[in-house]
Order: C-alpha cells, then sequence, then structure tokens
C-alpha cells in the first residue's frame, strides 16, 4: 500500500510533466521509476525540525492522524471476489463488514482532523488559515459526498462493498450508468475532500505557501504527503467500487463479451482505479484553484441541495419501481 | 462581552506575505491586516531589491548607462534600453536611421511578447492553473534564443546605442521572427483555451479589483493596467517613436475594469504585437544602423523626460545634463511597476487573502524597476 502510495507520486510528477511538455523524473533510474526510493531515503535523512512554540504532542500526532486512517480504510475494499490459488480460497479483501460504506465514511473523516490539529499545533499563521479553510471545506463536502453515498445505499439495498459489486452484477449495470448525478458529486466531493486541484486550497502554495504543512519538515512532512495520496487512491478505489462495478469486467452480464473474463478481477479493479487516479492528475494539471467563497458556494448551494435531491428521487423510484 | 473579548484576541490578524513568498513576484512585501480571510487593509514594503540604479547612472558615462537600464525591468531588458537611447538621442537632437528604427520597433515588440508570456505564465500559476506557465515560458524561451542570436545575451541584452543598434541583425533572423509570429500565433489561441473561457477563472477574476478609469487616471496607472480601466492611452500610438506611426495596429481596452478585463487586453496585446512585427520586419528598409553620434557623447546642458511605452506601462526617463561632464547631472527613471504598484493597496482592499496573489499578478510589476531608485519605502494603504 505505501509502495503505491510512493509510485503515485511519481505518477503524478510524470503525467504532469507530460501535460506540460516536460520530460519529468528521469535521472533515478530508468525513466526515474527508481524516483520514489530516493524520495523516501532523502525525506527520512531530513532535519526533522520541531518549531519552537509549537504545541509538541499535538505537532508529532497530527501527521499520523492523517494518515493512519487513510490506510485503514483499505481493510474493507475488495480487490476481488473470494478466489481460488492453488486450490485454496484466498478472498481478495481484508474483511466484509455489513457497514463496510459507514466505516469508510466515518473512518475517513478523523484525517481531517490531522489536518486542523497540525494547523494549530504549528503556531504559525499561514497554517492556521490553512487549516481553518481545511475544516469548514472537509466538513461541507463530506455532507454532499455522505448524501450520494445513502443514494447509492438505496439503489444496491447493503452497506457492505461487497453486496454492492453484487449488486451491481445483479441489475446489471454500473451505477455509474444507473446514478450520473450521484457519480458527479461524489467526483467533485471526491477532489475536495482529497484536497486536490482545484479544491487545494489548504495547501493553496501560491497563497498559503504550502498551508498546513509549511512548519512541518523530514519525515513528518512525508507523512502528510503520503496521506494525500493514499487519500486519492482511497477515494479512487470506493468510486470504482461504487460506480464502476469493483472486480466486475465492462458489460458483466453479456454473454458475448465473456472473453474479457480472463482478465481476472483485480486486475480490472487496478485498472479502473487508474483511470480515476489518472483523472485526478489530469485535472490538477488542467484547472486554476477556486476561491475560499465560492468553494463553499458550490458546495452548500449547489452540490447539497443537488445530493439531497438525487437520495430523495432514488428512494422514489426504489419504491415506485 | 467584556469576558469574551479578554479571552480571546478579537484583533486583526497580521500575515506578512513576503518579501519571501512564492507569488509576490520577486521580494514584495505586503503586510495584510486580515478579518478572518477578508483583507481590510495592507502595506507594501519595497526596497529590497534596491541596489540605486539611479545614482550610480550620474556617475558612469552615456553609453555604460545602457547596460544599467538593463537591470531595471530585467524582463524586458530591450525597452528600457531603447527609452534610455532615446531619451539621449533627444537631448543631443540625433537622427537615428529608418533601419534602426524599425528593428527597435521589433525587438520592443518581441520584448513585450517575452514579457506579457511571463506575465500570462505567473498570473495564471498564482491563480492555480500551473501548466499555462510552462506553456507560456515554452514561447518565451523562443524569444530568448532570437535575442541570443541578435546579440548574446539572453535576459540583460544591452541591444541598444545612443543612435542606433550595435549590430546589425545576423542573416536569416528576420525569417526566423516570421516563423516565431506564426508560432506564437497558434499558442495564444492554446492559452486562451485554457483559461479564456474556464469558469474557474472567470470566477477568479471577474469583478476582482475594479479600479474605474477616473480613479486609475488619478493614482498613475499606466499600459495594460491603465487600458483595462478603458482608458485609450497607449505612448505607441499617441506620441509615436521609432517605426510606430508607420504601423498599424489596434489599442484595445476593457470595460469591466477588472482583472478578468486586464487579461484580456494583454492578451489582446499579444496579437497586436505579432501584427507590429510582421509588418515591421516585411518593411524593414535597407540602410545604416546607426546615426551621426560623435565620438564623445556629451550632451548640451539642459534636461529632457522622454517615456515610451513598456510592456507594463509608461517607461520615462528624465535627464538632466549640465554639458560639461560626460555622465548625467541628474538621472531619473518613472518606472511603470512602481507607480502600477500604488494602486495595489486600493486593489486588494476588501477582497479575499486568495486575491491578493491574483491582483498582484494582475498589475504585473518586476521588482527591480520598483526598487530601481526610490526613496519611499513603503505605500501606506
Amino acid at each position: 500500500m505505501l509502495v503505491a502510495v510512493t509510485f503515485m507520486v511519481l505518477l503524478e510528477r510524470k503525467v504532469i510533466a507530460w501535460v506540460q511538455v516536460r520530460l519529468g523524473p528521469m535521472r533515478v533510474g530508468p525513466y526515474g521509476v527508481l524516483q520514489p526510493i530516493a524520495d523516501v531515503v532523502k525525506l527520512m535523512t531530513k532535519e526533522d525540525i520541531t518549531p519552537v512554540r509549537a504545541d509538541k504532542i499535538v505537532f508529532t500526532a497530527a501527521p499520523m492522524i492523517a494518515l493512519i486512517p487513510a490506510l485503514i480504510v483499505f481493510a474493507v475494499i475488495p480487490f476481488g471476489p473470494v478466489v481460488s490459488i492453488f486450490g485454496r480460497e484466498v478472498a481478495l479483501y481484508i474483511t466484509d463488514i455489513n457497514v463496510g460504506l459507514l466505516y469508510i465514511v466515518s473512518v475517513a473523516s478523523i484525517g481531517v482532523y490531522g489536518i486542523i490539529l497540525a494547523g494549530w499545533a504549528s503556531n504559525s499563521k499561514y497554517p492556521l488559515l490553512a487549516s481553518l479553510r481545511a475544516s469548514a471545506q472537509l466538513i461541507s463536502y463530506e455532507v454532499a459526498v455522505t448524501m450520494t453515498l445513502v443514494s447509492m445505499i438505496v439503489s444496491a439495498g447493503t452497506m457492505s462493498m461487497i453486496g454492492i459489486v453484487n449488486a451491481q452484477y445483479q441489475q446489471g449495470v454500473w451505477y455509474l450508468f444507473a446514478q450520473p448525478v450521484a457519480f458527479f458529486i461524489y467526483f467533485v466531493g471526491g477532489l475536495a475532500e482529497t484536497n486536490r486541484a482545484p479544491f487545494d486550497l489548504p495547501e493553496a502554495e501560491q497563497e498559503l505557501t504550502g498551508g498546513f504543512h509549511t512548519e512541518y519538515s523530514g519525515m513528518r512532512f512525508a507523512l502528510f504527503f503520503l496521506a494525500e495520496y493514499a487519500n486519492m487512491i482511497v477515494v479512487s478505489s470506493v468510486a470504482t467500487t461504487l460506480f464502476l462495478g469493483g472486480w466486475l469486467r465492462p458489460f458483466p452480464n453479456i454473454e458475448a463479451l465473456s472473453f474479457l473474463g480472463i482478465i481476472p478481477g483485480w486486475i480490472w479493479f487496478l485498472l479502473k482505479t487508474f483511470i480515476w487516479l489518472y483523472i485526478f492528475l489530469w485535472v490538477r494539471a488542467t484547472l486554476p484553484r477556486y476561491r475560499y467563497d465560492q468553494l463553499m458556494r458550490l458546495g452548500w448551494k449547489v452540490l447539497i441541495p443537488l445530493a439531497i435531491a438525487n437520495v430523495i428521487i432514488t428512494a422514489t423510484v426504489k419504491v415506485l419501481v | 462581552m467584556a469576558t469574551i473579548d479578554n479571552q480571546f484576541d478579537t484583533n486583526e490578524l497580521v500575515i506578512n506575505m513576503g518579501p519571501q513568498h512564492p507569488s509576490t513576484h520577486g521580494v514584495l512585501r505586503v503586510v495584510l491586516r486580515l478579518d478572518g480571510e477578508r483583507v481590510i487593509g495592507c502595506d507594501v514594503v519595497i526596497g529590497y531589491l534596491h541596489r540605486g540604479i539611479e545614482k550610480l547612472c550620474e556617475s558612469r558615462d552615456w553609453t555604460q548607462i545602457v547596460l544599467l537600464t538593463d537591470r531595471m525591468d530585467y524582463v524586458a531588458a530591450a525597452t528600457n534600453n531603447v527609452g534610455y537611447c532615446q531619451t539621449v538621442e533627444k537631448l543631443m537632437s540625433i537622427e537615428v536611421p529608418r533601419r534602426a528604427r524599425y528593428l527597435r520597433t521589433v525587438m520592443c515588440e518581441l520584448q513585450r511578447i517575452a514579457s506579457h508570456c511571463l506575465w500570462l505564465g505567473t498570473h495564471a500559476m498564482d491563480i492555480g492553473a500551473m501548466t499555462v506557465f510552462l506553456y507560456a515560458f515554452r514561447e518565451r524561451e523562443l524569444i530568448l534564443d532570437l535575442f541570443e542570436e541578435y546579440c548574446g545575451a539572453r535576459l540583460t541584452y544591452n541591444s541598444m546605442r545612443i543612435g542606433g543598434l550595435p549590430l546589425d541583425i545576423p542573416p536569416g533572423w528576420d525569417k526566423k521572427v516570421l516563423a516565431f509570429c506564426d508560432i506564437m500565433q497558434t499558442k495564444l489561441t492554446e492559452y486562451e483555451e485554457l483559461l479564456t473561457h474556464n469558469r474557474i477563472w472567470l470566477e477568479r477574476t471577474k469583478g476582482i479589483g475594479v479600479i474605474p478609469a477616473e480613479e486609475a487616471i488619478a493614482i498613475g496607472l499606466s499600459g495594460p493596467a491603465l487600458r483595462g480601466s478603458g482608458v485609450k492611452r497607449d505612448i505607441r500610438k499617441d506620441e509615436p517613436y521609432a517605426a510606430y506611426d508607420e504601423v498599424e495596429f489596434d489599442v484595445p481596452t476593457g470595460k469591466a475594469c477588472d482583472t478578468y478585463d486586464r487579461y484580456l487586453v494583454r492578451i489582446e496585446e499579444f496579437r497586436q504585437s505579432l501584427r507590429i512585427i510582421r509588418q515591421a520586419i516585411e518593411g524593414l528598409p535597407e540602410g545604416p544602423i546607426v546615426g551621426k553620434v560623435p565620438r564623445l557623447i556629451k550632451p548640451p546642458a539642459g534636461e529632457t523626460y522622454h517615456a515610451i511605452e513598456s510592456p507594463k506601462g509608461e517607461i520615462g526617463y528624465f535627464i538632466v545634463a549640465d554639458g560639461k561632464s560626460t555622465s548625467p547631472y541628474r538621472f531619473r527613471v518613472r518606472p511603470p511597476s512602481f507607480c502600477n504598484l500604488q494602486a495595489l493597496p486600493r486593489l486588494i482592499k476588501g477582497h479575499l487573502v486568495a486575491d491578493v496573489v491574483a491582483l498582484i499578478g494582475s498589475i504585473d510589476i518586476v521588482l527591480g524597476e520598483v526598487d530601481r531608485g526610490s526613496t519611499r519605502s513603503s505605500f501606506p494603504s
């Protein structure tokens, strides 16, 4: 998982470099593939500075609070169904709890505290502004995202991640097509919740000089960095599960396409997740950044009403049909 | 309420933006007084790049000063050179050959495009669109290559002499300039695709930093910042110099007086510059490149002010010669960045922190020029 995150950083640098007619990292290993290892070594050996006026305990705890939830969310994300490898039944997921989606929402929102506490504990003005922005932004977007998840639960009739994938199999349609509005809201909300462009206000480099992690260095900074990318992967894989049918091949119910079945489910899963991640990077390379008030307006005046309307419509359709 | 006031510091938050900050375009320091994220006032502190250029010029001889003018607006060095040389020519009544005037026009306009490229890149970067930055620098690079081929330098060109040019253009250079114009024309569409109709860009720039025409004139804005407020003032048109009276071009102006209109004005100036370059290169006359200049440059006693249109606005030189020494008695520059920067406190008042960087980008300053030799060190709001 952490390896995936570090390579995600490389992927980001490469993709954005290609968009911007550059080469990206080229020095470490062929085409820079070993760059993440060099980065990790560099960050680990850097001096770890704690500002004198910082709140030491909170300052130390904040990066961990940011990273750990992002990692433990993966417990419920199914990379594939139960498969047999050399005759042994192996489940390609860690656990399947019946409130999987609820678990994801609740655990993922703990991560916000990491950012808020980091900004507060740094005892510095720019991080403080950033953490104020972060808390307002994340809370308001979480409402919209959670409302869309409610409409997904209504559609699937279950909160289990496996159950949702199976529901998509039985209904014969990816929820991307059945719930396009929910998909849109989840995508925008996902960008905002992971602090990615165009909603990267809490770390707006040009305004707040790095935002909440201005005062962090070395490995503690790296933890924030990892948390950001881990969150991107979380959002992407949850989106894959909810909207793109998880490990299912395209058009799972059409027999004529059954030759696609020779590709194992987990490869489909990773493929779809990578499409998501690519979109994340693509958006970052293309769009300017929203302003704080515009961001809040978009969240409260557009996304949340839309999400609530979507829940109502979904529920009505579900009852009537 | 009194107890709450005692417990919590309800004063405004004062933050220092710069002099080391990624988007103050150099060593500008802005002391912001914030209420939440809203700016209620600011002080602009300058002088971090002060090198005493004006004073230095008074102890150099007339030809050496060209080199110092490079260091003021270092992203538009050729324009500074032209401005200075024309002032001395005015002082000494030297006739500049037609070919030199045409080439000066070409250089000034190439320089304008290069300067606007840098402005566009950094302005977009400040608002978060980082790809435009690299695209704009890619084209600026081509201009720097052209200048390198002409005079060997890429940033501080020293590319003018009193009475004309130091060098004639290398063979084939004019063809390369025309080829560049074609490339630039297509790349402009690329920038515009990324920004002009982008919803986020519109929301970030429309209605931000509105400054009506009367106020803009009162503050002393010039260049695109003034034209964005709808004032049709362009020295190239109003008091033509070099070959500007012999080429056709339009002066774009804005209506809404905001950041977006200033952006549109500059984007249109790219096009007009290309138009001027094409005409000047195609009509490039043959002939000498330096006029009749005495071996020892010693202007007669007197004073003069001469201004030209730099990419950022009106750059004017006020020079007093005593007729005896080989260096100016008094040398003073009216730099566009310095005067335009005066508008900043007025512009950012009431906007959010995020708009501050957009507005600094929108007035397009270069700190080398702001600090060319000023005695005041801050603009109170």
